[in-house]
């Protein structure tokens, strides 16, 4: 199921709300984009003019520290005006439809949403029913996915792995939950990776997760052989009051990785971790500040790779020269 | 005008065997003859049926017109002129109108609502529980006393299973049919998409098919316990076909519908996050839709509903999870019914039977059959006619379905209500004399 909503007629990204639909050649130019903008973090003048005199605004229905930091950070290094606000605690909870909400900021000239909603579908929806001179970015819908994180993952594989085809990932925890897991299996995937594993126990795999193209493990002792990246992901307290695990200790024995677990893996693999960190209950704190760990630098290449999309989309609005 | 000569047209009639082709003599709003012209019929008015299709009218068993309480939605006014253009003659309501259909005062009211919009056979479905709150019985008998037809909780849960097991005991005192939609409302887990490939693919929340069967399991298990007849209603699964497979030729008294998009769509038809595709039960698999399909023609699945769920514009705008589920179905009924012919899952003669002959027997209604003395609620469709699903053609309020802007085959040119003529398509193929 192709999903054309996010590309322009020539093909071109010009809003970035899932990983489905694109293809290796997209992914590779965003990674590509985000190499020119990565060296820039460090020097004495952090900003380019590219998206001068552009208004872009970060709609968060959910709150997240950080990706919204980043998104407004990478926003001011590309010189546009930026402007974030928090309405899971504004209009919407005053009974104002999404669509109303929408409706009255398209009316304050904005070129660029960047959207975070706990609902699957909600960028999607934002973008079907926006101006079509505005382009919306996707910052994380309900359990549907999180693209620029994926794509920040892709490119700090990428940076220390260089090639896909040989890499076997797998990221374990809470797949069934998670947007992100599920962005980054599809660019995974599209960008060519020997494999992707996912290990969890069964209640929190979706149905049917295989037909997302993965290999399954509810074992992480045997998941995590042969493996050159683990990603780990965050586990929410809800889930064991809603009965999908007993307990955070028992959990942490089963699929916490610690420096014996890692040790199972290649000498050579990578810890990832989309942020925030549970320690002592997906992860081991030696392992997540240890040698093998690129969790911050996955942190600051969240930037570079914001600033490539919302380049590249606004480029393809044709608001550029 | 009380003599109408429906004339020269194909007749199908399931429950007289009848397929031939010749007319159908109306008087006093009773059909008088099939086939024979009786001695010295002199018509007030002849409608000629040539190439075309004289069947009875449609018996739905499940309808939502939104009235009283949600007349934003919909009306019984632009329903009910919706449903005689779908040649839709009688219809069976769902209790959780607002206020829901739990007291002879709100069966009354529907019933007046309906004759204000000039529709006489409105049955409405009585709550099984009070408030639909699935925790105490409704007055059933005074219900029935005020025309309900049946029980139900339309798509709410009953507490647990001694009180379903109580109602279902109370409903069989009274000879009550229940009808119940299986759903275990804790497996459903507020889902609003099929526990499948496609839920999983979108992060959608989802309701897999054991929700369906279980909460079917139990009924049929309390059926035979409580002796209540039960009639399932909109079953979506493929062990759903396979339970009331057993259950029948197990002996116990029990009937089953599907409601026509089931037999159409899947998941795999979903474009992604659009709203029009939602709809409860979910469209499950490929797989599930066969076996629907095959218990239709087998016979375990007797009729066809159109589980017809009017919506406004702001209801199914928003992210999916967040939009309320159902579609607007009443005017796709007749040509999904003769696409299903067309695909060769069923016969025309099949088709006809599960919306007129079978949900007749179901409700116990002297209906549903040219049988002369009945009443003549008769159905005369082009179904070569070709129309698109568009605002110059669609009638409901509802525009909430996912075959707008397609084009259809099958087309119902007249339909009577009681030997009144309550639809008559405006031009096309109907050649009036």
């Amino acid at each position: 199921m192709a999903d054309n909503l996010q590309l322009n007629s020539e093909g071109k990204l010009k809003h970035f709300l899932t990983i489905e639909g694109l293809d290796k050649s997209l992914l590779t130019e965003i990674l590509d984009t985000a190499e020119s903008f990565a060296g820039m973090s460090e020097q004495q003048v952090k900003k380019v003019p590219l998206l001068r005199g552009k208004t872009i605004v970060n709609l968060f229905f959910e709150n997240s520290t950080r990706t919204r930091t980043t998104f407004e950070l990478a926003a001011t290094r590309l010189s546009a005006d930026v402007l974030s606000m928090n309405i899971a605690t504004s209009a919407t909870s005053k009974g104002e439809s999404l669509l109303d909400t929408i409706r009255n900021l398209e009316s304050m000239f904005v070129d660029m949403f960047v959207v975070r909603h706990a609902i699957s579908g909600a960028a999607h929806f934002i973008a079907q029913h926006t101006a079509p001179h505005i382009s919306v970015i996707n910052a994380g819908d309900g359990q549907h996915a999180h693209p620029t994180q994926a794509m920040l993952d892709m490119f700090t594989i990428r940076q220390i792995k260089q090639d896909f085809s040989h890499l076997r990932v797998a990221i374990i925890g809470d797949i069934l939950h998670s947007r992100v897991a599920r962005s980054q299996i599809l660019a995974l995937n599209t960008l060519g990776a020997a494999e992707v594993r996912v290990i969890a126990p069964k209640t929190l795999l979706p149905a049917h997760v295989e037909t997302l193209g993965v290999t399954v493990s509810h074992n992480l002792n045997e998941g995590l052989k042969d493996i050159d990246v683990i990603i780990m992901l965050r586990l929410q307290k809800e889930r064991m009051t809603s009965a999908l695990l007993p307990s955070e200790s028992e959990y942490f024995k089963c699929f916490g990785l610690t420096e014996d677990k890692l040790k199972i893996a290649k000498p050579d693999a990578i810890v990832m971790h989309p942020g925030p960190i549970n320690r002592g209950v997906e992860i081991d704190s030696k392992v997540a500040d240890g040698p093998q760990s690129v969790i911050l630098k996955q942190v600051s290449n969240g930037i570079a790779v914001r600033m490539a999309v919302m380049s590249m989309a606004m480029q393809r609005q044709g608001g550029l020269s | 005008m009380s003599r109408i000569q429906i004339s020269q047209g194909r007749i199908i009639d399931p429950a007289n065997k009848i397929d031939h082709i010749g007319s159908v003599y109306i008087a006093n709003g009773k059909i008088v003859s099939v086939l024979n012209e009786p001695d010295g019929f002199k018509p007030d008015r002849i409608i000629d049926a040539r190439n075309q299709i004289i069947c009875p009218g449609f018996i739905d068993l499940s309808t939502r017109l939104r009235e009283p309480g949600q007349s934003r939605k919909a009306t019984f006014a632009s329903e009910t002129v919706a449903a005689a253009s779908a040649g839709v003659t009688t219809l069976c309501l769902q209790p959780d109108t607002v206020p829901v259909i739990d007291t002879p005062a709100v069966a009354e009211l529907v019933k007046d609502i309906a004759e204000k919009a000039g529709y006489a056979q409105i049955y409405p479905i009585a709550a099984l529980s009070q408030k639909l709150e699935g925790t105490e019985l409704s007055n059933m008998l005074a219900l029935k006393q005020s025309g309900c037809i049946a029980v139900g909780n339309a798509n709410q849960p009953v507490r647990n299973l001694l009180i379903l097991r109580r109602a279902m005991e109370y409903a069989a005192s009274h000879d009550l049919l229940l009808m119940f939609r299986p759903n275990d409302y804790w497996l459903g887990n507020n889902g609003c998409a099929h526990e499948g490939a496609f839920a999983t693919r979108y992060g959608l929340p989802s309701i897999p098919e054991a929700a369906e069967t279980i909460a079917l399991a139990q009924c049929l298990e309390l059926a035979e316990l409580t002796g209540c007849r039960v009639h399932f209603g909109q079953l979506s699964g493929k062990r759903s076909v396979i339970r009331i497979h057993q259950a029948k030729k197990y002996g116990l008294d029990v009937s089953a519908d599907v409601a026509m998009h089931q037999l159409h769509l899947t998941e795999n038809d979903i474009a992604p996050f659009d709203s029009a595709y939602h709809v409860l039960p979910p469209l499950r698999t490929e797989e599930d839709k066969e076996y629907l399909r095959q218990g239709l023609a087998g016979g375990t699945i007797n009729s066809i509903c159109s589980d017809h769920q009017p919506h406004d514009i702001d209801a199914k705008l928003g992210a999916f999870p967040e939009t309320e589920p159902g579609m607007s179905t009443l005017e796709t009924l007749l040509p999904l019914m003769l696409s299903l012919v067309a695909q060769r899952a069923i016969t025309l003669t099949q088709g006809i039977a599960a919306l007129s002959e079978k949900p007749a027997q179901i409700l116990r209604l002297r209906s549903g059959a040219l049988t002369p003395g009945f009443s003549a609620d008769i159905c005369v469709f082009d179904p070569e006619l070709a129309w698109q699903v568009n605002q110059d053609n669609w009638k409901s309020q509802g525009v909430n379905t996912p075959f707008w802007g397609q084009t259809l085959k099958g087309r119902v040119t007249h339909t009577l209500q009681g030997g009144r003529i309550i639809h008559e398509l405006a031009q096309g193929a109907g050649h009036e004399q």
